[in-house]
């Protein structure tokens, strides 16, 4: 299967949907990107670590400036991401609802992207702005630019779930759930709106048997998100605990 | 001055004061996971809180704090659960469709009564007991019958009001349970499968799915104000979010769900005790 046939699969709605898949794409995506996970020194399990770090690697940091940091990379890439739909002037035969809903996703995503760069600057160096690779999306086909807003949303959703335990700082945790419930509220509206399951917008393939949600650490939701940035990343001064 | 510099001046961060030794204990704690209370005095204690008490002391406080945190998610949870069963057993709510919606959330609210449970009691803590004189779903009159023939959309008022509110209880907790990774984890992922309910009832309804400035919507009684009291804060961290990125105010009030405190939740769930 070639790099791009796996970058289909997991925008395929019908397959994107299940975590497995998600994470069996994940995985592969990552060898083939400049996502550095792992501090050499640290890594005794073999295979996936990246023997030379890229020295132009862009460094999300550590600590709760390298979480935020971390958020700062995901919101580029859902803003980046929803101003090309935007820029596409959506998908032939978008309805009014289907447009409003993403104008409004692009607006709360710029949003979160302008905030974190400014938040982190005011204490610390942001991030730069990233590179993204969205050649594997069709904005012309519908089930393309939901599918993958639904991919980023419920990425995001796990994201900020799993982030909120390495977070030190409560003000910087309060601002976290502040966004998550709104990409939350995202992910169940895309699903609403793509899925022909009236149920998939808290569907059984995010929401466990104890009604709860998906929550990924940083090195998941990162192998997932790197087929689509181009920009090397090193994530291995986050905290994993 | 935003709260990102002031933390930084302050060096507000008491995780960072904790010696090395002792963030390899955390590390350790946090893996033991489960609830039990010693497990969660072993978390509890490097945090260094409280200091004029004794190390026993300060870890029954943050034990405490936990599971009073979970039996107050597990009043609102008891109210979504029984609002939902009986919406789904003798409401009015049309088949198909909307039925389904209404069963997965139904379906979602127990699970989480049945996880918080369980959770505090196997914290050595006692669940609450659901409210001995049952709730009250017109709010003493506020509203009409909402399970009643032909009272749907006083239903989905109603359902909306209940996931928004869990929505900003369970972020207005968040601080409370950074004392144990799992149980915040936990709250987390419950918090957003409570957004994404919400979302879906406010579209339902023909609402966004989102939350613009502090409006309640169509059909939402005053009873319901204190439910969206805040949410037209444009000011996250410190930082008048409008001044720095060309979304204007009612985006940037969208992007930002607001917490609610105890206080506050208590009192909207209140309005529908029995």
């Amino acid at each position: 299967m070639t790099q791009k046939e796996k970058q289909r699969t997991l925008l395929d709605p019908a397959k994107g949907s299940s975590r497995r898949n998600f994470m069996k794409i994940g995985g592969a995506a990552m060898a083939a990107s400049g996502l550095i996970l792992i501090g050499c020194s640290e890594d005794d399990e073999g295979g996936m670590m990246m023997p030379d770090p890229d020295a132009d690697a862009v460094d999300l940091g550590s600590g709760d400036v390298g979480i935020l940091n971390y958020a700062y990379a995901l919101e580029q890439l859902e803003a980046a991401f929803y101003t090309a739909v935007m820029d596409n002037s959506f998908f032939p035969g978008a309805t009014d609802m289907e447009k409003q809903i993403l104008s409004d996703l692009q607006k709360h995503e710029v949003a979160h992207r302008d905030f974190f760069k400014a938040a982190i600057n005011s204490v610390a160096e942001a991030i730069p702005a990233l590179e993204v690779d969205f050649s594997s999306i069709d904005f012309d086909d519908r089930a393309s630019v939901l599918g993958t807003a639904k991919v980023f949303e419920d990425l995001g959703v796990s994201a900020y779930n799993g982030a909120g335990q390495l977070i030190t700082n409560v003000d910087y945790l309060v601002i976290a759930g502040k966004i998550v419930s709104v990409e939350a509220r995202h992910a169940a509206a895309i699903r609403s709106i793509l899925d022909s399951d009236p149920t998939s917008f808290a569907g059984d393939d995010v929401i466990d048997a104890n009604g709860l949600d998906v929550a990924r650490m940083p090195s998941e939701v990162l192998m997932a998100a790197s087929s689509f940035i181009v920009t090397p990343i090193d994530a291995s001064n986050l905290p994993t605990a | 001055m935003n709260i990102f510099q002031f933390i930084q001046q302050f060096g507000a961060d008491p995780i960072a004061e904790v010696p090395s030794q002792q963030f390899t204990s955390r590390r350790e704690a946090f893996r033991m996971l489960g609830a039990s209370g010693k497990k969660l005095a072993a978390v509890a204690v490097p945090f260094g809180l409280a200091s004029g008490l004794s190390q026993t002391a300060r870890a029954q406080s943050m034990e405490s704090t936990v599971t009073d945190t979970l039996n107050f998610a597990l009043l609102l949870e008891y109210l979504e659960d029984d609002f939902y069963r009986q919406g789904v057993e003798k409401g009015d709510i049309p088949t198909g469709k909307d039925l389904s919606i209404f069963q997965q959330i139904s379906k979602h609210e127990s699970a989480h009564v049945s996880f918080l449970q369980t959770a505090i009691s196997g914290a050595g803590a006692t669940p609450i007991e659901f409210p001995e004189g049952g709730f009250d779903f017109t709010a003493g009159g506020a509203f009409p019958d909402p399970f009643a023939s032909g009272n749907y959309q006083v239903f989905l008022a109603l359902s909306q009001a209940f996931e928004d509110t869990g929505v900003r209880a369970y972020k207005g907790q968040a601080g409370n349970l950074m004392g144990n990774a799992t149980v915040l984890t936990a709250a987390l992922q419950i918090h957003s499968v409570e957004a994404r309910h919400a979302s879906e009832v406010r579209r339902l309804r023909g609402e966004k799915g989102w939350i613009t400035q502090a409006e309640r919507g169509t059909g939402m009684p005053e009873a319901t104000d204190a439910v969206y009291a805040g949410e037209d804060n444009v000011t996250q961290g410190g930082v008048d979010v409008t001044t720095i990125t060309t979304v204007g105010a009612d985006g940037v009030t969208e992007a930002y769900d607001e917490p609610l405190s105890k206080e506050d939740v208590t009192a909207i769930a209140s309005l529908f005790l029995g």
